[in-house]
C-alpha cells in the first residue's frame, strides 16, 4: 500500500547575494522530481534521482551565478492520475518549474500532456516509451536517457545477428511494454527474424512461472522480457528456476538497470545481454562522478535513469542561465540550441523532436568469478555511436521536426 | 477436447501443477489468517507484513549467521511468532471487545509501518537469495519440467495444512481453543488460561505466515513488498472459504490457486483480477462464503 504521497522539500542553495534575474519565477528555479518512491521503480529512479538533481544543481554552480534552485519531489504511486494531479497542482499552486525523472511510461505520457502549453518543463530521464518523441512529441519535454526504440535497436539486432531468430515475448500489460514489444518486434522482423508471440502480464507480477511456461512451449530461441524493475527480476530468477535456459532458450532482458543485476545476483543473471545509456565503470569520469554520488546514497551506485536525471537537470539550468528565464518552453528550445556537456554522457545534443542523443551500451552481466565485488557487474560489448543508437529524426512522426 | 480449448493436455497439466503451486502459497497464509480469525475474531492485516518479514529473517540468517535455508525454516517462525506475541499482548488484547473494525485498522497500521521501515533500510528490488543446494535442479515430468523447489513447497505446505487442521479440530488443545472462542468465561472456570492460549493462538498463525515467508524466498525476490501484494488476494481467498473456516480456507487456497493459473494461460490479462470476481460471486450467493457456517 502506497499511502504516501511524501512531499519532501529541500533547498538547495542557500539565498544567493543579490536577486536573481527577474524573469526567472519567483526568482526561484523550483525542480520537481516525480517518481516511483515506494513502489517496484522505487529503487532505480526514486531517491537517487533526488540526489542526483541536487548535485546537478551544485556542479552547476548555481548559488555562485545568483540563482537559487530548490528541489522537490513526489510519488507518482505508479498511477497516471496521481501523476498528472500532482503536476497540476505543483504547476498551478506550488511554483514548480521543471518536472524530472517520471520513469512508467503511462505516468510519463500523462504529465507530458499537463506540462504541453504550460509555462513549465518536462525533463523525462525514467520512461522508456518512444512516442514521448515520437508522435506525442512536445516544445516543453525533453527525453533525456533511452527509449524503447534504442532499447530495442542495441540489444534485438545484436541478438537476431548471433543467430537469435525466432522471438516470443514476455509482456508488462501496459504502455511501456506494449511500445517495447512492438519496438523490437520491428527490429526482429527487419533483421531477418520471427515473432512466434507474447504473453502479457499485469504489471506487479510475482509467480512468473505460468507465463514462462508458456513461453517453453512456444519453441521460441528467445524470451524476450518486454518488462522492467521487479518483474524482469522475477522473470529471470524463475526462468533459472523452470531450466529455460539449460533447455536451450535464451532470455533477453529488453530493459535492465544496474538495481536489477544487483538484486539477481551474477549467478542468476550471468550471460544476459542487455542495453544501456550508462554504466558507473566507463571511463575516469563516469567513476568520479558516481562514486560522488554513492557516497550521498548510502553506498549504491547510480543506475542510467540517475544519471540521466543529472545530466538533464545540469544542462537546462545552462539554458536557464543563458536565458535569464525559465519559462519550459523557451527554455527547452534553448536546451536544444546549445550543445550537451556533462561528465556522465559526455558531448551530445539535445534533437528537435525533444530526443537527448549520446552513445549507447551494448553490455553483458559478468558471470562471478569475473566479479570484483558489489556493482561490478558488466562487460562493455559494443559501443553504439549516438548516430546510430537512437531513432532517426525523420522517422518519428514528431509534428516538432519540419518536413523538408 | 483439448483441441477446443486450443491447448495441448501437456501444457494445461504443466498448467495445472503450476496452480496448485501458488495455491499452496495462498493456502499457507490464509490458514494462518483462518486460525486467527477463528480464534481470535481479529482481522489480521500485518498477515502479510509477516510473511514478508519471515522472508527477510531467513535471508538475514543466512548473509549474517551462515544459518541455511532449513534453520531459517525453524527460526523465522519462531522469531516472527515472538514478535506476534508481543503484538497481542501489547495492543491486540484491549480490542476483543471492540468492533472488527478496530482490529483490522490497527493491524493495517502497523503493517504499512512496518513495511514502509524495510521498504527503508533495503529499497524495493529486493535481495537475492538462492535456493538450497539439495533441493536445486528438477525433473522432466515429460509434460513439463518440474523444479525441485516447488514440489517441496507443494509438499512441506500440504502437510503444515493437514497437521494445522489436525491440531485445531481433532485434538483436545485444539477443543479447548474452539470452546475458548465460544465461551471464554466458562472454559477459564474449568482452570485454563484462556488468555495465554489466545496469545499462544496469535503467534502460531503468524508463525505459520512467517514459515511461508521463508518458503517464497528462493522463489520470489525478498523485497518488501512481497507480504502487500499477496495479502490482498489472501483475503479473498479467506472471504471465498467463508471467514474462520480452517478446511474452507486451504481447500480455496489450492482450488483459486488452479484457476488463477489457467486465467493466466486462457485470459492472462485478467489473472491479477478473477479471484476478485469470484469472490464478489460467491459473496452474492452465499454470504458466509464456501465452507463458513452462518451464525
Amino acid at each position: 500500500m502506497k499511502l504516501s504521497r511524501v512531499l519532501g522539500l529541500a533547498a538547495v542553495t542557500a539565498f544567493a547575494a543579490g536577486t536573481a534575474s527577474a524573469q526567472i519565477s519567483d526568482n526561484v528555479v523550483k525542480i520537481g522530481v516525480l517518481n516511483d518512491q515506494s513502489g517496484l521503480y522505487a529503487d532505480l529512479s526514486g531517491q537517487g534521482s533526488v540526489v542526483a538533481a541536487r548535485m546537478a544543481a551544485e556542479d552547476f554552480g548555481a548559488e555562485q551565478k545568483g540563482i537559487k534552485v530548490e528541489v522537490v519531489f513526489a510519488d507518482h504511486q505508479n498511477k497516471p492520475d496521481v501523476g498528472s494531479s500532482v503536476t497540476r497542482q505543483w504547476i498551478d499552486r506550488d511554483g514548480v518549474d521543471v518536472i524530472v525523472d517520471t520513469p512508467n511510461s503511462a505516468v510519463a505520457l500523462a504529465v507530458n500532456e499537463v506540462v504541453r502549453g504550460s509555462r513549465a518543463a518536462f525533463l523525462n530521464s525514467g520512461a522508456a516509451s518512444s512516442d514521448l518523441t515520437g508522435p506525442k512529441c512536445s516544445p516543453n519535454t525533453v527525453h533525456w536517457t533511452y527509449d524503447n526504440w534504442a532499447l530495442a535497436n542495441g540489444t534485438a539486432r545484436a541478438i537476431v545477428q548471433a543467430g537469435g531468430k525466432n522471438w516470443y515475448f514476455l509482456t508488462a500489460d501496459y504502455a511501456f511494454g506494449h511500445d517495447l514489444e512492438k519496438q523490437v518486434s520491428i527490429v526482429v522482423e527487419n533483421s531477418g527474424g520471427k515473432v512466434l508471440g507474447a504473453v502479457r502480464h499485469p504489471l506487479n507480477t510475482a509467480d512468473f512461472s505460468s507465463f514462462l511456461l508458456q513461453a517453453q512451449s512456444s519453441g521460441a530461441q528467445i524470451i524476450g522480457l518486454a518488462n522492467a524493475g521487479g518483474d524482469t527480476i522475477n522473470s529471470i530468477k524463475q526462468a533459472a528456476e523452470f531450466g529455460i535456459v539449460r533447455g536451450g532458450q535464451k532470455l533477453a532482458g529488453l530493459l535492465i538497470f544496474l538495481t536489477d543485476i544487483h538484486a539477481l545476483s551474477l549467478d542468476v543473471a550471468q550471460g544476459l545481454q542487455f542495453t544501456e545509456a550508462f554504466y558507473w565503470d566507463l571511463n575516469d569520469s563516469t567513476r568520479a562522478w558516481s562514486e560522488r554520488f554513492a557516497q550521498r546514497h548510502g553506498g549504491k551506485k547510480p543506475t542510467m535513469v540517475h544519471a540521466g536525471v543529472y545530466g538533464a537537470v545540469l544542462h537546462y539550468l545552462k539554458a536557464v542561465e543563458a536565458l535569464k528565464s525559465d519559462d519550459g518552453a523557451k527554455v527547452v528550445a534553448k536546451m536544444k540550441e546549445i550543445p550537451t556537456e556533462d561528465p556522465v554522457f559526455g558531448k551530445g545534443q539535445v534533437r528537435a523532436d525533444g530526443r537527448h542523443v549520446h552513445p549507447m551500451y551494448l553490455f553483458e552481466a559478468k558471470a562471478p568469478s569475473e566479479s570484483k565485488g558489489p556493482w561490478d557487474y558488466y562487460k562493455l560489448i559494443r559501443t553504439i555511436p549516438a548516430e546510430e543508437a537512437f531513432r532517426p529524426l525523420d522517422q518519428g512522426n514528431c509534428p516538432l521536426v519540419k518536413k523538408g | 477436447m483439448f483441441e477446443l480449448l486450443g491447448i495441448s493436455p501437456q501444457a494445461l497439466f504443466g498448467q495445472l501443477l503450476i496452480g496448485l503451486i501458488n495455491g499452496s502459497f495462498y493456502a499457507m497464509l490464509s490458514l494462518g489468517l483462518a486460525v486467527i480469525f477463528g480464534m481470535l475474531n481479529i482481522i489480521n492485516f500485518t498477515h502479510g507484513a509477516q510473511y514478508m518479514i519471515g522472508a527477510f529473517v531467513a535471508w538475514y540468517a543466512l548473509q549474517y549467521f551462515g544459518l541455511n535455508y532449513w534453520w531459517s525454516l525453524l527460526i523465522a517462525p519462531i522469531v516472527v511468532g515472538a514478535f506476534g506475541i508481543v503484538l497481542e499482548r501489547t495492543m491486540l488484547q484491549r480490542l476483543y471487545k471492540l468492533d472488527h473494525l478496530y482490529g483490522l485498522l490497527l493491524t493495517f497500521g502497523i503493517a504499512l509501518i512496518l513495511q514502509g521501515f524495510f521498504l527503508n533500510e533495503f529499497g524495493s528490488s529486493g535481495l537475492p537469495y538462492p535456493i538450497p543446494p539439495s533441493l536445486q535442479g528438477g525433473q522432466n515430468l515429460g509434460f513439463m519440467f518440474l523444479p525441485n523447489y516447488r514440489a517441496w513447497v507443494i509438499v512441506f505446505s500440504l502437510v503444515v495444512c493437514l497437521v494445522t487442521w489436525y491440531l485445531i479440530e481433532r485434538t483436545k488443545l485444539g477443543s479447548y481453543l474452539r470452546a475458548a472462542t465460544e465461551n471464554p468465561t466458562l472454559v477459564q472456570a474449568f482452570g485454563i488460561n484462556v488468555p495465554r492460549m489466545i496469545t499462544l493462538t496469535y503467534g502460531f498463525g503468524v508463525g505459520l505466515a512467517a514459515l511461508a515467508g521463508v518458503l517464497a524466498a528462493p522463489i520470489y525476490r525478498v523485497n518488501p513488498l512481497m507480504g502487500a501484494d499477496l495479502i490482498i488476494v489472501v483475503f479473498a481467498v479467506v472471504v471465498i472459504g467463508g471467514m474462520g473456516s480452517i478446511l474452507g480456507s486451504v481447500v480455496t487456497g489450492f482450488a483459486l490457486g488452479i484457476i488463477e493459473g489457467l486465467t493466466k494461460v486462457f485470459y492472462p490479462e485478467a489473472s491479477n483480477t478473477v479471484i476478485f470476481v469470484i469472490m464478489a460471486i460467491v459473496l452474492l450467493l452465499k454470504p458466509a462464503g464456501l465452507f463458513g457456517r452462518t451464525a
